[in-house]
């Protein structure tokens, strides 16, 4: 493997690694807020308890959510320095707003959260939860913000004096693409937690320990839960119309569909031909089960709409911003118009060196009509310009049939929470929910090998490919820091569950003891 | 305003970001002093005193690094892809410290409590040296080339070129390790005057806090004074950035020393940041129950850090230099941001006065109890 190979499974290790635990953060954060908003309104000791339980849970998680998000941001110049500043003058903002304004603000109210009892006001605390929350989620809106950019790269122009991108237009970069992303991660946050809280609450109850704790807890948990699946499905919805406009690719790998029809159907279950490219008659499928009209429905909410294929693609058919079938340029074309506007910049470069400003402007008007394409100046072949489709292809239907069996989950869960002792009663439910925990991390991380793999071989679409966006070190030094990574990880993932499965022991007894004693 | 001003401004935040993250590396100083007490229980204490505050330590070097991207991307570029192992290294001190203050005390934890002590001390002695070691290079330079060409070079489109050696060479250079040592026990003499400051109950603790903030103290001042003399006598670049963001480089002897004159500002600066650091010291190590040193340490560290950030990046001073090809060095007219995003990212920094000012509101409502042993057995979270 290269070093751009080694480079790019640091990132997905260090960014899976992520976001096992941030989700979890987003999420139970809302959850310990209503929960301590309960206790204030009702005095409760019971919601004291509730709060200070999943609190507990929040910081374990918090620290190690922490403690493998400050390599993402740095690793953008450390593994990706030519990305940092080819964008930088555009990605570099949303970042240092997100330290600003958002990290800040956790780091500060997280404090009061733990060591703030007694020490502060009951409704200044209760402030405190709610702004560590909301600090969460605002970090992530400006990190989502920065990734939905470089799916659908807007609001700039390139510099050729500089050999770098320059924003023009600070609020495109809140797009469409931006806007469903932000709120599609922020709310399967809710969701995961939802389920943990189920899940862990259903061990109460299979314990026949705490078990108003546990129910008090199930019925927070699946209200979050539910409200964040269903506004989850929604903004997925709002993501495919998107990805359907701006990365027309994506969506055909995540179908494995390359030869596109209009009233196209959805693979609902199926097996992609791994012998199958886009130029030859290979069957797509080795098998599959099909939704009529289904693609055409979640692409461009219309049953007849055309969804093109990755042949279709290749060959020029896609759909454009506006989401209108159109005959655009081929990729074998792409690559030939980027490797011109490769050459225009070379010229613009030379005529600048010899103050040649007739000879610049040639150049840079040819640059300007070619610098659309000019990341497909890099390639040689079209081929090099597809990307995996058997990982976005059965990433795209894990997510979606777990996301599904959640929604069915969390409308059971808080049918049963509501009906007298049913949870109680019916061990199988609470073995289920506790089963159905590591099921809901696949689905999250599902959803992100999509959105991820399905962009490749971009980092900034049609402009950067992955394997122009390195730094000039060494394979080797990227081994090494691979597996460094992989083994600190690890090592603290395996020290969180650990201590996550004891303190949910331990405390689970101390909250009984309140619920006795009220 | 003009792109110039915006350069000036943006380089003025980044030194403001920078004097506070090595104030708050008081953190750190704590942290490497953990194995060298003998008492258990005050063990504890350090270690709750620091970790409330660690995530203000961990969450400013974020932004540090986040507005350096923002504003000077050719840095970000250039420092992080060439100095990888200078730059992995911090992180991973900082990585096994964000686990740590949770996860020592927990039962469960697998690896003991010593271990994630160990994890602590680590970050708080190769945080502190390193990033002393990282603003060195402001000064005395880095090996790299910058061609922006390069990107048209489809074999190997990187830009940024540096030694091979990739931030070893600038960990083992004496000149940088000079600041590192000198941070090292700036933080240490820090963390005494903080917990003399926030940690009551306990005379004779107080007592070795003093002795250790005069040693540590003492031995900051011998190293830095050294990093200082290095810095007034070493002949650095006076840089002219043309219009085509080429840059034009001439040697300068004592460049660093002229600085401070010509910008007598950052001289003063440094001078007032000296002055408040050894009276804070002072004050605090000869009366007989002076707390508030960490206040005047803190600001003086601050002064200081400013005043070197500034005699770096102002003046035609390339921030930061090339030792291989001083055309390439950077300086905030090169490196900078474009004139909008720098114009959009100032509206933003409108922010920071408030983001101060609840953090200061926070830190004083947190630290008007005084942490004690007491506390320490009845609350219900504590590292």
């Amino acid at each position: 493997m290269t070093v751009v190979d080694w480079s790019r499974w640091q990132f997905a290790l260090t960014a899976i690694y992520h976001w096992l635990f941030v989700p979890l953060t987003l999420g139970l954060s809302v959850i310990v807020a209503v929960m301590e908003s309960l206790y204030l309104k009702t005095k409760s000791e019971k919601w004291l308890a509730a709060t200070k339980f999943w609190m507990t849970l929040f910081g374990i998680n918090f620290a190690i959510g922490v403690a493998t998000g400050i390599i993402l941001e740095f690793e953008f110049g450390t593994n990706w320095s030519n990305y940092s500043w080819f964008v930088g003058d555009i990605f570099g903002a949303p970042l240092a707003i997100e330290g600003l304004v958002a990290f800040f603000m956790e780091a500060t109210f997280v404090a009061v959260m733990f060591f703030g009892w007694g020490k502060v006001s009951p409704r200044f605390h209760l402030a405190s939860t709610w702004l560590t929350s909301l600090g969460a989620s605002i970090s992530a809106l400006w990190i989502l913000v920065a990734n939905a950019w470089m799916q659908y790269p807007v609001g700039m122009e390139f510099d050729p004096a500089q050999m770098r991108n320059v924003m023009d237009n600070f609020w495109a970069l809140f797009s469409g693409v931006a806007v469903n992303k932000f709120f599609h991660a922020v709310f399967s946050g809710w969701t995961l937690s939802g389920v943990f809280v189920i899940g862990v609450s259903s061990w109460f109850l299979l314990k026949r320990r705490n078990e108003p704790f546990a129910i008090r807890s199930i019925k927070v948990g699946g209200w979050v839960g539910l409200i964040g699946m269903l506004l989850t499905m929604w903004t997925g919805d709002g993501s495919a119309v998107e990805v359907t406009k701006c990365q027309p690719m994506k969506l055909a790998a995540m179908e494995g569909l390359y030869k596109g029809h209009e009233a196209q159907s959805i693979v609902a279950m199926g097996i992609v031909n791994p012998d199958k490219t886009w130029d030859n008659d290979e069957d797509e499928y080795l098998f599959d089960i099909s939704i009529p009209y289904g693609l055409s429905i979640l692409a461009k909410h219309d049953p007849n709409a055309f969804v093109p294929g990755i042949a279709d693609i290749v060959n020029g058919f896609s759909i454009n911003e506006n989401g209108d079938t159109v005959n655009t340029v081929g990729y074998a074309e792409r690559i030939r118009l980027g490797k011109l506007s490769h050459e225009a910049l070379r010229r613009y470069d030379i005529a600048r060196a010899q103050h040649d400003e007739k000879a610049m402007a040639e150049a840079e008007n040819d640059l300007r009509q070619y610098y659309p394409y000019f990341g497909y100046g890099y390639f040689d072949s079209v081929e090099e310009a597809i990307p995996p489709v058997g990982v976005t292809f059965y990433s795209f239907r894990v997510m979606v049939v777990l996301g599904s069996y959640f929604l069915l989950y969390l409308i059971v869960a808080l049918f049963a929470v509501y009906r007298k002792d049913w949870l109680q009663r019916n061990k199988w439910m609470q073995l289920i929910a506790i089963a159905s925990v590591p099921f809901m991390w696949i689905c999250s991380e599902a959803g992100w090998m999509v959105a991820e793999v399905g962009r490749q071989p971009w980092t900034v679409q049609d402009l950067l490919p992955t394997k122009a966006a390195i730094s000039e070190i060494s394979s080797a030094s990227v081994i090494t820091t691979f597996w460094l990574f992989a083994a600190i990880f690890t090592i603290l993932l395996v020290a969180e569950v650990s201590i996550m499965l004891r303190q949910i022991d331990k405390r689970s007894k101390h909250n009984l003891e309140i619920d006795n004693a009220h | 305003m003009t792109l110039e001003y915006l350069q000036n401004y943006w380089w003025l935040l980044i030194s403001v970001l920078g004097g506070i993250l090595v104030f708050l590396l008081f953190v750190q100083g704590g942290q490497s002093m953990l194995f060298g007490l003998s008492s258990r229980s005050r063990r504890e204490l350090v270690v709750n005193s620091m970790g409330r505050k660690w995530e203000l330590t961990f969450t400013t070097l974020v932004t540090f690094g986040g507005a350096f991207f923002a504003s000077f991307p050719l840095f970000y570029s250039t420092s992080f892809g060439g100095a990888y192992w200078l730059w992995t290294l911090i992180l991973f001190s900082f990585i096994v410290q964000a686990v740590s203050y949770e996860y020592r005390n927990k039962a469960g934890n697998i690896y003991g409590t010593g271990t994630y002590d160990a994890f602590l001390f680590i970050n708080g002695c190769v945080g502190c040296i390193l990033l002393g070691v990282a603003v060195s290079m402001f000064f005395f330079g880095a090996e790299f080339t910058v061609k922006r060409g390069n990107l048209l070079d489809a074999g190997n489109p990187v830009i940024s070129q540096w030694a091979s050696t990739h931030g070893f060479e600038a960990i083992f250079n004496w000149k940088n390790l000079i600041l590192g040592v000198a941070v090292l026990f700036l933080a240490r003499m820090q963390a005494c005057l903080y917990m003399m400051n926030n940690i009551s109950g306990d005379d004779q603790f107080f007592n070795i806090l003093k002795n250790r903030a005069l040693i540590n103290g003492g031995i900051f001042v011998v190293f830095f004074l050294w990093f200082l003399a290095m810095l007034c006598t070493a002949t650095g670049y006076t840089a002219t950035t043309n219009p085509d963001l080429t840059v034009s480089v001439a040697e300068t002897p004592y460049k660093y020393f002229f600085n401070f004159v010509n910008l007598w500002w950052a001289g003063a600066t440094l001078l007032a940041g000296v002055v408040l650091v050894l009276f804070g010291l002072g004050k605090s190590c000869f009366s007989r129950h002076f707390t508030k040193g960490i206040w005047f340490t803190g600001i003086g560290t601050f002064f200081a850090v400013v005043s070197l950030f500034w005699v770096a990046g102002y003046g035609d001073t390339p921030f930061y230099p090339s030792l291989l090809d001083p055309e390439s060095s950077l300086t905030i007219r090169n490196a900078s941001s474009s004139e909008f995003t720098l114009t959009a990212m100032s509206y933003v920094s409108i922010v920071i006065p408030f983001v101060l000012a609840y953090i200061a509101y926070v830190w004083h409502s947190m630290d008007k109890t005084k942490l004690t042993s007491r506390e320490m057995e009845t609350t219900s979270h504590k590292y």
